[in-house]
C-alpha cells in the first residue's frame, strides 16, 4: 500500500491509465450518486432515446443512497452500497463515456471487459465506514429523480475522498489477487 | 396484570431505533478491536482502522454508522401477564420506527410492494415484527436494522438427513465464499438448523443477536462454531473482500428439534456493525 494518489474530476484517459489495483486514491471534484432505481431510470431513458439528466463523460458514479443530513451536515452517512447489483447496467453506461464507479464487493465479467474495452475505474470505498466518509463531502444536491428519495440522482462535491482501486482498466482485480494471497 | 400504554411503546421504539443505528454495542466493538490484531494485509489492517473510527464518531455525534440503516426487524417478547392499552401494539411498534427514522435522520429504505411498485413508504414502515408469548408481566422489545447488502448474501437449503454434519459445515462455507466481498466483511455468520424453512431462517436471524464472544452451550454445537470460524477466515477473502485473514468475526448457530426427514439450514449473514438494541418494560 504505496502513497495515495490524489485525482481530480472530470477524469481523462491518462489519469485512467495510472490508476492500478492496490493504488489508494483521494478523489477531489464532483461526482454524481447512482443507485439501483436511479440506474434502472437511465438506462430506460437510452432505450426510450430520451436525454439523460445527467453527463455522464469521464465522470464517476458513486453507488449510495445517503442518509438524511443532519441540521449543519453537507450530507448523512455515505457509504458504498453492493456494486453487484449495478453489473446490469454498468457496461452501458462505461459505453457513453463513463470513467469511475465507486462502491463495495466484486463486479462481473461484462462489467470488467467494458472498463477494459473504453478505460474505466472500479474503486472501492469501505463499507460501514459511512459517517467518515460523509466528512469529505462538502456539498450535495439532488439533480434527478427527486421521487426515488435515497435513491436519487445526487451531484456532490467531495474533498479527498479515500478509495482503494479494486480493478483497473487492464483488468487487474485485488478481489481475486488479494483472496489468493491470503486463501489457505 | 401490568398495564402497559401505547404511547410508551412509541417511544420506547423511537429511541431504540436511533440508538442501534448510531451506538454499535459494546461487545461487537471489543470482537471487532480483538480480530484487528490478526489481520495481516495492510488492507485489512487500514479497514479495520477505519470501521473502528467510524464506529466511534457516529457514537460520538449520533450519527448512523452506516447510510443503510436497514429494514426495521423487531423482536417483541411480551409476558403473558402484560395488557397493552390505548391502542394496538403494531400500530405503536411502526409509530415508533417512523418517529425514530425521522428523528434519527436515519435513511427511509422500504419500498411497498417487492416487485411490481417499488415505491419508498418514506418512513421505513412497516417493520417486520416477530412476537412471542411468555411467562411473566415484562415486555421486551429488541431492534435489528437489517441492511440489504448483507441480508442478500443470506440462504437457505433443506439438506437430507443423510447429508449429516458434513452437509451442513459444506453448504455454510459455500454461502460465506460465494458472498465473498458483497456483506461487508469481516462478518458475523447467523446459522439456524433444524425446526422448519421458517424456524430455520428465524433461527439464523436471531443467531446474529447472541452476544459477542458468547458460544453456543452445546458443546458439540461449540465445537462446530469454532471449526466452521477457522475455516472461514482460512478463505482469504478478508475485510471488504480485498484479501486478509479476518473475514468473520464470530459464527453463531442456534439448532431446534426438527423433523425425521429433513435438515434445514439457514444462513443470515450480517456485516461487521452487528447493530442490535434492546429495552425491557
Amino acid at each position: 500500500m504505496a502513497g495515495i494518489k490524489k485525482i481530480t474530476t472530470p477524469l481523462t484517459a491518462d489519469e485512467i491509465k495510472d490508476l492500478q489495483a492496490g493504488d489508494r486514491v483521494a478523489i477531489t471534484g464532483v461526482i454524481y450518486t447512482g443507485r439501483d432505481a436511479a440506474h434502472k431510470n437511465l438506462v430506460n431513458a437510452l432505450k426510450e432515446g430520451k436525454a439523460l439528466p445527467i453527463e455522464l463523460k469521464n465522470q464517476i458514479i458513486y453507488y449510495v443512497g445517503p442518509a438524511p443530513a443532519k441540521p449543519g451536515q453537507a450530507i448523512g452517512s455515505c457509504g458504498p452500497t453492493t456494486s453487484g447489483r449495478m453489473d446490469a447496467y454498468a457496461p452501458t453506461l462505461i459505453e457513453l463515456g463513463l470513467k469511475g464507479m465507486i462502491g463495495k464487493g466484486p463486479r462481473n465479467g461484462k462489467v470488467i471487459e467494458a472498463m477494459k474495452k473504453y478505460g474505466a475505474v472500479y474503486l472501492a470505498a469501505i463499507g460501514g465506514a459511512a459517517a467518515v466518509i460523509a466528512r469529505s463531502v462538502k456539498k450535495a444536491e439532488v439533480v434527478a429523480y427527486p421521487e426515488l428519495g435515497p435513491e436519487a440522482v445526487y451531484r456532490l462535491e467531495v474533498e479527498d475522498f479515500p478509495c482503494i482501486v479494486a480493478i483497473d482498466c487492464e483488468g487487474n482485480n485485488l478481489y481475486e489477487r488479494g483472496v489468493e494471497e491470503y486463501s489457505i | 396484570m401490568k398495564e402497559i400504554a401505547i404511547n410508551k411503546i412509541v417511544e420506547t421504539v423511537r429511541e431504540l431505533c436511533i440508538n442501534a443505528a448510531c451506538d454499535l454495542p459494546q461487545d461487537v466493538e471489543e470482537l471487532i478491536k480483538n480480530n484487528q490484531a490478526q489481520e495481516e494485509s495492510e488492507f485489512g489492517k487500514y479497514i479495520f482502522a477505519q470501521i473502528i473510527d467510524n464506529v466511534q464518531l457516529a457514537r460520538r455525534e449520533t450519527q448512523a454508522m452506516c447510510q443503510d440503516t436497514g429494514i426495521t426487524v423487531v423482536y417483541v417478547e411480551m409476558g403473558q401477564d402484560v395488557h397493552i392499552t390505548g391502542g394496538s401494539l403494531v400500530d405503536a411498534i411502526n409509530e415508533g420506527v417512523r418517529q425514530g427514522y425521522k428523528d434519527g435522520y436515519l435513511r427511509k429504505s422500504v419500498v411497498n410492494d417487492p416487485v411490481f411498485l417499488r415505491k419508498n413508504t418514506g418512513d421505513n414502515t412497516p417493520a417486520v415484527i416477530h412476537m412471542e408469548i411468555v411467562p411473566g408481566d415484562k415486555l421486551k422489545i429488541m431492534i435489528v436494522p437489517k441492511g440489504a447488502g448483507s441480508e442478500n448474501m443470506g440462504a437457505l437449503k433443506m439438506l437430507k438427513p443423510s447429508d449429516g454434519i458434513e452437509g451442513v459445515k459444506e453448504f455454510i462455507l459455500k454461502t460465506v465464499r460465494e458472498a465473498g466481498g458483497n456483506p461487508c466483511p469481516p462478518v458475523v455468520v447467523g446459522v439456524g438448523i433444524g425446526g422448519t424453512m421458517e424456524k430455520a431462517t428465524i433461527l439464523a436471524k436471531k443467531a446474529l443477536t447472541r452476544k459477542a464472544g458468547e458460544y453456543n452451550p452445546d458443546s458439540n454445537y461449540r465445537a462446530l462454531e469454532e471449526e466452521l470460524l477457522e475455516k472461514i477466515n482460512r478463505l482469504g477473502i478478508g475485510p471488504q473482500g480485498l484479501g486478509g485473514r479476518v473475514t468473520a468475526l464470530a459464527v453463531h448457530i442456534e439448532a431446534f428439534p426438527t423433523h425425521i426427514a429433513t435438515l434445514p439450514v439457514a444462513v443470515n449473514l450480517n456485516c461487521h456493525a452487528s447493530r442490535h438494541s434492546e429495552a425491557i418494560l
